[in-house]
Order: structure tokens, then C-alpha cells, then sequence
């Protein structure tokens, strides 16, 4: 299983990347950790005329932390925030580590595996709960993608061909806040059968003052559930209410099916983990002042 | 399209031109006559391909052999310090009957190699875990993580006299 | 002379190479002005071949040559088949076979997605590749044949149209009064099971390289391949060679099970190539071709009942089977008799009735993968016999001990033959003492009592049982030479292949006690058809049992004429020779030792004098085996199962085992253990999945499931030993039992997991959306 043919450039930066795929229209695909694109070009279902390969670009690396905010870099690989949340964040440390398996992620960028927009991973549905924002640079300057503007469809995001998403941001959830994390995968780093991602901060009174309720593996792009956040805001996480709140994500969801589950499993599924995730983030809460 | 590298192997320069098309583990066997990172799958879930960039574990085939120009790589052939001697993970692989037809066995070497490195002393899960990004299809695992268990044992006994 | 090595654990030899990454598979074997060749591969699943256009393909820079099938007729033999109907089995059991033999590259027909239409040789593989995107073909879609029921119906669209159906294979037998037995029970239990088609898939694909010596009209074939011998044979015919002229080696081969003891196209179009471009040719399968190409297996539906009393004891038992044999009927009688010979497998049923069809579809063609059938035929039994136990509210160990032959019902003569033809015999064994130690080394009644408790609190687990009888080491030969060198160092060559099972160890093992030598004084030539002229293949559990034995009887050939000529040498009778760590004495007198390289020298004549005796340290020995030697085991399968997402976690999984004595226990650990493996992943994982329109919906690793380590717990296992009254060495065949199992066990865990919930388990493989949807449809039933 070889690649076609293509050209191949490599950038010194970020504008001469952004350049190279102006030059070859929507027929150059980006290169960073290449571990979604490579195996694409290899069973030919990608035959782009050229890959530029951003993994000289210096500006491009780096994770940081500050304010509430995790910006990351480009060039950051699945590792580099792996070990990041070792210490920082067991959220990210659980999604993390059913990402694939460590050679993947040791070349894996972030960033990259965020804008494949693979319906079944991970990372995008933590961006989605995570209000999380692309900044894309491209021929005409930079601009802002909120993750819910960024996932359009299966493997497509509102990324324009000639723009190269140089970082992402994440809002850390509040000090204090509970959380949950779990798919359903045949085995362990595959892709998710389902999954769903959740977060809690319960205020002094023990009410929900912050709710997020996503999901992956449900359709053509992570989804997040406002009704459902919805139905937490501002009243006690009681088993009735997370029922409640979970019957009314799963009716919004639509999933498909395929080789190796129904949409109908997938939806009841993603009912079942987001009940259980829900019940762990009260659980993993504290109450702020 | 064609591109010159420099990439160190095993401790020694190699300038070469490469196609783009060609992938690490091409370059590696076809070129460097190194063919002990082998191809089982090309789309880098089997882990047969797995050698050390800068000592951490990646998959061969999912890298243009352009991409690592500047970079150091090492494969199963540079594990053993030297021609009469097995690193502590050969020893053990032998002893355990950790390998059967051999195919898969280089790729978990190198994996194990920089495993037992952050991970000097692992739980049977933990190496599990560490597997899984392999498969082998002879051994159903259990050989092979006796010999990961004992490669640490024997790694950390050698430390202690050190 | 003392059976040192024979029984032990010693490491082995062929490791140091692999370990290093200086093993040698085909992939790795590079030829000065090597052509690389890739394949153009029909997308249909059906349909006719109208025009293959090479031209552009032929014009692309680093293309040297472009193949259709017009261009090699003149080697296009029919491949070979296998499977023909022994006399013994056709005197006694009515088969309607039908096989048509399937050309190496489609001429104006394609059957399955995958079949090959065209070759391209290039610079390089990824320029072949290029060229196969260049070949035009014009197809018509033809109807489709996918499921093997209904295709196997009069109405169906007929895949060979010479056979007026898609039947390939049909008969009816049986014995005693099944119907009769039926009529008369207290309890009849009926059920439909479906077993998945899902494959060997060794990490490394299929290759061959080939080279064509102009100057001596000779072709040398490396081939990953179990069969260096049938590959030959083909070559024979094709390329009307003499044999001595066609050199097939089998190098280091990176896994077998099956799927690489098959006779294929390329087989044939490579050495082919390799003769119409005057330059060596090498084909490395890709993966995405393997899948699409490589044989598949497994596939079947049984529709069984059983008959019993009130108390359990097993009466009758009725099975129609299907097999889904894939576009061609390659290994006739093979795959659908295998099956009902191993139907009954441990238990005692004097009455059977039995109705087999074995059906072609549209699909990549099947041969025995690892099992062969028997994996098949015992989830069906075993299902069948966990249903009944249901019916009896009886616990399933219990039926079991209830109906299972004991060392007392040996031999045991059940009224069928076996495939070979020969009468179906168990000569050796304790099933039911195989049960018991199952039972014990699993501490049963504490998993049964854990599992009370934890169901309580809401935790479903399950134990599953599985028991059966294989006949293993099917014959009739495998050859091996023992030949000394001038040190007395011996080589032994044998038609046996290896794969990983070790037999540069253990059949060293074997000679060496024999010879009396260290053992890194024997090295093992296998897989090279010019290491020994006949050979069969190491596949079918036989390599050990055939190839073993003929070591067995050649080594102790050569110790006599070593005994000979000491005796010559040293004024001894031969009787009072010993060896041992390669010096001979005589007995009694430790003064008289010398080195063996000094009695061979003592042989070879000079011009002084001729020699103590002949310089003949060699010997050749094709030892006949005319049939099987059964192994049997029992399985227990340990599972929680998460009925809120359909998962299942294998906890433990423990395996009892009879494979007669064991040449190095250590070696036949291993191959439980890949085999068992393997059958996991068919219980949850693997599946190769077809569209309705024969489109292979399963193109890579992340759709195929092998399972990896932590899908698998550490594999328990306990031997028992009942040596095999069938060879000198009395040992069986461990190759496959692992793998026949585990689906039955799983399948049998995951219902008693889910009793509370009413669940019937009758297909696999058991992943999550299959269970979550088990425990919704018994809600409405």
C-alpha cells in the first residue's frame, strides 16, 4: 500500500505553510504528526498533489497554561499534553490515554487530530464541552473558529483549504468542577463505538452552576447537549434530574450505523455511559464557595 | 520527487536521497538494508514497524523517510550493545519463549525498550496496556509479557550491583 | 540411550536470529534487478471480464512489463485442488461434489472482489501500484451470491454455470436411528447458530520472489508458504519443468495457521513474471490485499437439535450445516467432512443424522484455517448441549460429566469415518477426567457461588464450557533425512515447514537424544523442496507426529551405523557402543572414549586403507502414518458481562489438555496459548464481513479485530497425558486445539452471564452492539 504520487514542502513557518497550500489550491493537505493522514494516503483514499510539512515550524510548538486557558501549539503531540495532564488534569489524562496507543501519540499532534475531525474520537468532543477555539491563519490573516462552528460533517471541518489551524484553545473546567469520561471501544485505543464526556461545578448551595454533556461516535460530528446542560443549570444533580437531563440528549441524537454497531446501540448507549459519567462528575465534585 | 536526508541510524550517518513517497521503514529496509523493522500492515496499527526517534516509539510506516532528516533513529538491529551480547529484553524473550515466528517481535522490543525505560518497574496491566498497541497473532501475549516482567527484574538486579 | 531432551523446556535455537532482526522472510530478500509486482484486482464481486486495455499502464516510466491474462496463457495451468474423496469415505457416505478448478488470473470471468485481473512489474512497488491504476478494464456486472442458504436453493443465480447450482459439496449421514431416538425422548431442544466467516491473518502477508536462471533453465521460488512441496507440484505442472529444475523455499514465515497452506495464483504468476522478464520478480502482499485475497474461513450455520432423557443421557443428535465456501470449491471434501466428523466430539450419542452442504458465493475463497471445521462444529454441539442443560435446569458441568467417554470407552469407535477415509477411532484419552481437572484447576463451584453473590449487587458473570476431540497429525507422511558431518554434526531435512512452532528446537530435540549429540550439533532444514524430494506441509496439528517420527526412526538409523563403526574402530560389538555429548565408548570402559568425528573420519577410506566402515551416516525414512491421533481438551471461559453497553471482559480463561507426551512443554504452551488467542478473537472480535453486493466491508486493521493483550487475560493451562498408541514417540498434535474451543466456551459464559435476562446466544462474534441487542430482543420475547 504505497501513496500516489505528490510534491512535497516543507515550511519554515507558519505563513510560508500557509502559502504552500495556497499555491496548490485544495489539492495540498497539511503534514504535522501524520498519523491520520499517512494511512489515508497509503490505502490511496487521499491523493493530495502536495504535502506541506509544518514540523519545521518552530512557532508552532508549545502547551501553556494560564487563566483558566490551555493553549496549544500546532506542533504539541498527543504526548506532550499527556504529560501535561499527569499532573494537571485527570480529564485530559483519561481521554488521553484512549487515544490510540503511545507510538501514535508520540507523533500525533493535537491540534491535527482535532481538524481530521474523525466522528469517533476523542478529542474533538472534549474541545466541543471545553469551549474550545481554533485560531486558523490563512491567505487573507488569522481568525477564530469556535469548535462549534469547526465540525461540519465526517472528516470535515469550516476550515478553509489554504488555512492552517496553528493552535487551539481549551477553557479549563472551574477548580473544583467534576467530570466524567468513557467510550464503548471493541478494544482497548480504538476508535469509540460511542463515548461521552462530561463536566460538573456545583456552586455552595450544591446546585449545578456549570454543565457540559458531549458525545462522540454519535453521527457526523461530536455533539454537545444544550437541552441537557440545560435541564442541570441551577438545580441539585439528583439521580432524577441527571435521568431527566440525559432522556433529553439522547432523544436530540441521530447516530449511524455501521460495521460494528446499530444507531440504535449507539444511542442507547451514549444514554447509559452519560448517566454514569454524570453520577461520576457529582461524585468528583466539590463545592465552591 | 525525490529529497536528501541525513539520518542517523543505529548511531551512524547515513546522506541519502530518498522519494517522498518512501516511508521510514522503507528507507530503513530498502536502503539501509536494516531489515529488521518489518511491514505488517502499512497503516500503523500491527506495530511490527515500531523503532525509536529519539528514543521514543514510533511507528516506521506511518513517517516519510523525508521527515526524519536531522533526526536519530534506532531499531531492533542497534538494541544489543554489541555483537556477542542481547540486550536484558533479548535475554528474556528467549528464556520465556516470548516469540514464536518472530515477525511482530521487533517492534515490541522496541516499545518494551522505551517502556521499561519511564517505567522501570510495571504492573502486568501496565504492560498490558503497553502491548496493546501490538499484535501478535502466535503467542496469545502471555510469553511475552512473562519476558517484559523478567527484562525489568533483570534491568533493575543489573542496576542494583551497578 | 536416556530421553535427556526429549520433555524439556530448552530454549530455543532459531531465536537468536529473530530476536536480532536478522530473520529472513520473503519480504526481506533482495535480487540484483528486482522487479516489484502489484496486482489490478476486481472490484466486483461478479461479474464478466469484457476488455483489459494495458497500454498506458505499459507507458509509464518505471513500468517494465504489464501482464493480462493473453500474455501468459501458455502457463496458465489450472491451480491446483485439493480435498479429492478418499475411497474409504466414499464407500461408505454419498457425497455430490462439484469442483471447478479456478484459473490464476481471471480470463472472462471474475468471482469474488479481489480475483486477479492483471499484473504490472515496475521499478518499484509504489510505481506497480501506479501502473495498476493505468490498466483499463471493462466489466458487466453479473448477479450476486452472498448468502449461503439461499444461494444454495434451486432459483439462485448459478456461479458456475456447469454446475446447474451453487451446491459444491452435499451429503447425508449418519447412524443408529436418530429420528427413532427422537420420537422417544423426554426432551428435544432445537436451535439455529451462525458462526462468522474470520480468518487466519498472520502479521506477516503472503510473498514470493522468484528467479529464473537462464543459464540452466532452473526456477528458484521463496514463498511464505506452509506447503513448499504442493507449491512445487503446481509449478510441475504449469511451467512444464522437471521437479529437479524447481526450487520452492519456504524462508522464516512470519505465521501460517492455514491461511498459507493453500495453492494460489501467485503462486504461479510470480515464477511466471519471473520467466517472461528474464529478471527477478518479488511480490510483497499488501494487507488491504490480504484481506481481499488471502483465503478466508469459517462461515457456517447449523441448524441442531438434541435428544435426551429426562436425566441428561444424550440419545440422538440432528444437524443440517451450511458452509460458506466462497467462490470456489478448492478443498473439496476437506472443510464440510471435517465438520461432522468432529460433531459429537467427547460425548457419548449413539445416534446421529446429519444433512451437510457446502455452498459457493461470491466471496474470497475458503481454506482450513487453524481448526478446520472443528471450531465450527463445536459451537454448535457445545451451544446445543448448554440449551439442553438449560431445558433440564442441570448444571452444564454436570450434562457434561453425564455424557462424556472416559479412558474405559477406549478405543472408541464412532460408526462414521474419518476424512482419510480410515475408520473413526479415539485411541486414547479421558474426557471426562479431562472435565474434572478443568473444573478443579478453575475452582468451578467457587466461580459458581462468587457468581450468585456478585448478580445480586448487579454483576453478571458467566462460566462457559467447551469440550472436543480432535484428530490431529493426519498423514500419510512426512519425510526426513539424518545426515552426519565429518565433526558428527547432523542435519535433519524434513518437508515440515515452520511458521514459529519450533522446529529447529524440537526436532532437534528428537535426533539429538538419538545421536547422543549436544544439541546445538543438529540443525533442522525445513521447508525447501531441495533438502528432500517428497513432502506434504506442516498444517493440520501433523508436523510434529509425521515429520517427528520419520526423525525418530532416521536418527536411530544413523546411531546404528555410528554403533557399526565404532564397534569397527574401537573392537566392540556395536551392541556395547555408547554415545552420549557426542563421544563414544564402550560400555564399561571409559578409556576407550573418543570424540565422534574421529570414528566418521575412521570411515572414510584412504589411500592406505578402506575404511572401518562405509562413510554412510545418513539415512532416509518416510514413516506412514495412515491415520489420526486424537487430542482432546476442555475449555473454561471466565466473563463479566456490562449488559448497559454489551461488553464483555474475559477474566479468565483456562484450558485442559491431552496431547499425548510433549517433546518441549514450553513450545506446546505457546501454540495453547496463539490458539487460543485466536479463537477469542473469533468469539468477539474478528469478523469478515461482506455487503449484499459481495463488496468486503472489512479493508483494514482498524475494521479486522485481532485481539491484543489486553483483550486477553493470562491463558491457564493444565496437561494431561495419554500417549498416542499411533507413533513411536507417542506424542499428538498441539497446533490447532487451542483455537476450537474458545467461541463455544465464550459464547456458553456470556449466556450464563445473562440468564437473568433470558438471553440465547447463537451467533458471533459477541461484540457490544451484538450483546446490547440480545438483551433488547429477549425483553420482547
Amino acid at each position: 500500500m504505497k501513496p500516489a504520487p505528490f510534491d512535497y514542502v516543507v515550511a519554515e513557518d507558519a505563513a510560508d505553510a500557509v502559502a504552500a497550500l495556497g499555491r496548490y489550491g485544495d489539492e495540498a493537505k497539511v503534514l504535522a504528526g501524520g498519523q491520520s493522514l499517512l494511512p489515508m494516503l497509503a490505502l490511496r483514499l487521499a491523493r493530495p498533489a502536495a504535502l506541506v510539512d509544518i514540523n519545521r515550524c518552530g512557532e508552532l510548538g508549545g502547551l501553556a497554561e494560564s487563566g483558566g486557558t490551555l493553549t496549544v501549539g500546532a506542533l504539541a503531540r498527543q504526548r506532550d499534553l499527556e504529560r501535561w495532564a499527569r499532573t494537571r488534569s485527570p480529564l485530559f489524562q483519561e481521554v488521553l490515554a484512549s487515544v490510540a496507543h503511545a507510538p501514535i501519540r508520540n507523533r500525533g499532534t493535537v491540534v491535527g487530530n482535532l481538524v481530521h475531525a474523525d466522528p469517533a474520537s476523542e478529542l474533538p468532543a472534549l474541545l466541543l464541552c471545553l469551549d474550545g477555539v481554533v485560531r486558523a491563519k490563512g491567505p487573507k490573516g488569522e481568525r477564530l473558529i469556535p469548535a462549534e462552528k469547526l465540525y461540519v460533517a465526517p472528516l470535515a471541518t469550516s476550515l478553509e483549504p489554504a488555512e492552517l489551524a496553528i493552535e487551539v484553545r481549551f477553557t479549563l473546567p472551574p477548580d473544583g468542577a467534576g467530570w466524567g469520561f468513557a467510550e464503548v471501544a471493541r478494544r482497548h485505543g480504538d476508535f469509540a463505538l460511542v463515548g461521552c464526556v462530561t463536566a460538573l461545578t456545583l456552586d455552595g448551595g450544591g446546585l449545578v452552576s456549570h454543565a457540559r454533556l458531549g458525545f462522540f461516535g454519535v453521527g457526523g460530528t461530536p455533539v454537545r447537549s444544550a437541552a441537557g446542560e440545560a435541564l442541570l443549570l441551577g438545580r441539585e444533580p439528583t439521580e432524577a434530574r441527571r435521568v431527566e437531563a440525559v432522556r433529553a440528549a439522547a432523544a436530540a441524537l441521530s447516530p449511524d450505523g455501521d460495521l460494528h454497531a446499530t444507531a440504535a446501540y449507539r444511542k442507547k448507549v451514549a444514554a447509559v455511559l452519560a448517566e454514569r459519567m454524570l453520577g461520576a462528575a457529582v461524585g468528583r465534585c466539590r463545592k465552591t464557595r | 520527487m525525490k529529497r536528501g536526508v541525513s539520518v542517523t541510524v543505529n548511531g551512524k550517518r547515513h546522506e541519502r536521497d530518498v522519494d517522498v513517497r518512501s516511508s521510514l521503514a522503507d528507507f530503513l529496509r530498502e536502503d539501509l538494508d536494516l531489515t529488521g523493522t518489518h511491514l505488517g500492515c502499512e497503516h500503523g496499527v500491527c506495530g511490527a514497524c515500531t523503532v525509536l526517534l529519539e528514543g521514543e516509539p514510533v511507528r516506521a510506516c506511518l513517517m516519510l523517510a523525508a521527515q526524519a532528516d536531522g533526526h536519530e533513529v534506532r531499531t531492533i538491529e542497534g538494541l544489543a550493545s554489541s555483537e556477542d551480547a542481547l540486550h536484558p529484553l533479548q535475554e528474556a524473550f528467549w528464556a520465556k519463549h516470548g516469540l514464536q515466528c518472530g515477525y511482530c517481535t521487533p517492534g515490541i522490543i522496541m516499545s518494551a525498550a522505551a517502556f521499561l525505560a519511564e517505567k522501570p518497574a510495571p504492573t502486568d496491566g501496565e504492560i498490558r496496556e503497553m502491548l496493546s498497541g501490538h499484535l501478535c497473532r502466535c503467542t496469545g501475549y502471555h510469553f511475552i509479557v512473562e519476558a517484559i516482567r523478567e527484562a525489568a527484574r533483570a534491568m533493575a538486579a543489573k542496576r542494583t550491583k551497578a | 540411550m536416556g530421553a535427556k531432551l526429549f520433555g524439556a523446556s530448552v530454549r530455543r535455537k532459531e531465536d537468536p536470529r529473530f530476536l536480532r532482526g536478522e530473520g529472513r522472510y520473503v519480504d526481506d530478500i533482495k535480487l540484483p534487478g528486482m522487479l516489484h509486482a502489484a496486482f489490478v484486482r476486481s472490484p466486483y464481486a461478479h461479474a464478466r471480464i469484457l476488455s483489459v486495455k494495458t497500454e498506458a499502464a505499459r507507458r509509464l516510466p518505471g513500468v517494465a512489463h504489464v501482464f493480462a491474462f493473453a500474455d501468459l496463457e501458455r502457463w496458465m495451468k489450472p491451480l491446483p485442488l485439493f480435498g479429492a474423496i478418499p475411497p474409504g469415505l466414499a464407500a461408505r457416505v454419498a457425497v455430490t461434489m462439484k469442483q471447478v478448478p479456478q484459473l490464476a488470473m481471471g480470463r472472462d470471468r471474475v468471482r469474488f472482489v479481489g480475483e486477479i485481473v492483471a499484473m504490472v512489474l515496475a521499478d518499484s512497488r509504489a510505481l506497480a501500484e501506479d501502473g495498476c491504476e493505468l490498466v483499463e478494464v471493462e466489466y458487466e456486472a453479473l448477479p450476486v451470491v452472498t448468502d449461503m442458504v439461499t444461494g444454495g436453493e434451486s432459483g439462485a443465480h448459478v456461479i458456475h454455470p456447469e454446475w446447474g447450482d451453487n451446491v459444491a459439496v452435499f451429503f447425508q449421514t449418519g447412524f443408529g436411528d436418530a429420528d427413532g431416538a427422537f420420537a422417544r425422548a423426554d426432551v428435544t431442544v432445537r436451535e439455529r447458530f451462525d458462526i462468522q466467516r474470520y480468518v487466519g491473518m498472520p502479521i506477516e502477508t503472503r510473498g514470493v520472489v522468484a528467479q529464473w536462471d537462464t543459464r540452466d533453465g532452473s526456477l528458484t521460488a521463496w514463498n511464505s508458504t506452509q506447503v513448499v512441496h504442493f507449491v512445487q507440484q503446481g509449478l510441475v505442472a504449469a511451467l512444464g519443468l522437471a521437479p529437479h529444475k524447481i526450487r520452492v523455499i519456504a524462508p522464516d514465515v512470519g505465521g501460517g495457521f492455514g491461511t498459507k497452506a493453500n495453492g494460489y495464483p501467485e503462486d504461479l504468476l510470480i515464477p511466471a513474471a519471473a520467466i517472461a522478464a528474464r529478471r527477478p520478480v518479488k511480490w510483497a502482499e499488501d494487507r488491504r490485499e490480504h484481506m481481499m485475497s488471502a483465503a478466508h474461513a469459517r462461515h457456517q450455520a447449523h441448524d441442531i437439535e438434541i435428544a435426551a432423557r429426562r436425566d441428561g443421557t444424550m440419545l440422538a443428535v440432528r444437524d443440517r450445516i451450511w458452509l460458506d465456501l466462497g467462490a470456489y470449491n478448492s478443498w473439496g471434501i476437506v472443510l464440510p467432512y471435517n465438520t461432522v466428523a468432529h460433531l459429537l466430539g467427547p460425548h457419548r450419542v449413539p445416534n446421529l443424522r446429519v444433512e451437510c452442504r457446502g455452498v459457493v458465493t461470491n466471496k474470497t475463497p475458503n481454506a482450513p484455517y487453524r481448526g478446520a471445521g472443528r471450531p465450527e462444529t463445536v459451537f454448535a454441539m457445545d451451544r446445543i448441549v448448554d440449551c439442553l442443560a438449560r431445558a433440564l435446569h442441570m448444571d452444564p458441568a454436570e450434562l457434561r460429566r453425564r455424557n462424556y467417554l472416559s479412558e474405559a470407552d477406549m478405543p472408541y469407535e464412532i460408526d462414521l469415518p474419518y476424512r482419510d477415509g480410515n475408520r473413526l477411532v479415539y485411541d486414547s484419552g479421558d474426557f471426562k477426567a479431562g472435565l474434572e481437572a478443568a473444573l478443579e484447576a478453575v475452582g468451578y463451584d467457587a466461580l459458581r457461588r462468587e457468581q450468585a453473590e456478585l448478580r445480586g449487587k448487579g454483576v453478571y458473570r458467566g462460566i462457559g464450557l467447551s469440550g472436543y476431540v480432535e484428530g490431529t497429525a493426519i498423514g500419510p507422511y512426512e519425510g526426513a533425512t539424518v545426515r552426519l558431518d565429518a565433526a558428527g554434526h547432523a542435519v535433519v531435512a524434513t518437508g515440515a515447514c515452520s511458521q514459529g512452532q519450533g522446529h529447529e528446537t524440537s526436532f532437534a530435540q528428537i535426533a539429538a537424544d538419538i545421536l547422543g549429540v549436544p544439541l546445538d550439533w543438529v540443525t533442522v532444514v525445513g521447508g525447501d523442496t531441495a533438502a528432500i524430494p517428497f513432502g506434504i506441509g506442516t498444517f493440520a496439528s501433523r508436523s510434529a507426529v509425521n515429520a517427528g517420527s520419520s526423525i525418530h526412526v532416521a536418527a536411530g538409523r544413523v546411531r546404528d551405523k555410528i554403533a557399526e563403526a565404532a564397534g569397527a574402530l574401537l573392537e566392540a560389538a556395536p551392541a556395547d557402543i555408547e554415545i552420549a555429548d557426542g563421544t563414544v565408548s564402550v560400555r564399561g570402559a571409559p578409556a576407550t572414549s573418543i570424540p565422534l568425528g574421529r570414528v566418521i573420519q575412521a570411515a572414510i577410506p584412504t589411500f592406505a586403507k578402506p575404511g572401518v566402515a562405509s562413510p554412510d551416516f545418513e539415512a532416509t525414512v518416510y514413516h506412514h502414518q495412515p491415520t489420526v491421533t486424537y487430542t482432546s481438551a476442555v475449555h473454561v471461559a471466565h466473563v463479566e458481562v456490562d449488559p448497559g453497553t454489551g461488553s464483555v471482559k474475559l477474566l479468565r480463561y483456562l484450558v485442559a489438555h491431552d496431547c499425548g507426551k510433549l517433546i518441549n512443554p514450553v513450545i506446546v504452551e505457546g501454540q495453547i496459548h496463539g490458539g487460543v488467542a485466536q479463537g477469542v478473537g473469533g468469539g468477539l472480535l474478528e469478523e469478515m464481513a461482506y455487503d449484499e453486493q459481495g463488496q468486503l466491508l472489512t479493508g483494514t486493521f482498524m475494521d479486522y479485530l485481532v485481539p491484543t493483550a489486553m483483550e486477553l487475560p493470562p491463558i491457564e493451562t493444565v496437561h494431561l497425558e495419554y500417549p498416542s498408541p499411533r507413533n513411536p514417540l507417542g506424542i499428538k498434535g498441539i497446533g490447532e486445539g487451542g483455537a476450537i474451543s474458545p467461541p463455544a466456551a465464550i459464547a456458553n459464559a456470556v449466556e450464563d452471564a445473562l440468564a437473568p435476562f433470558n438471553v440465547r446466544v447463537t451467533r458471533t462474534p459477541l461484540g457490544p452492539s451484538v450483546v446490547v441487542g440480545l438483551v433488547e430482543a429477549a425483553k420482547t420475547t
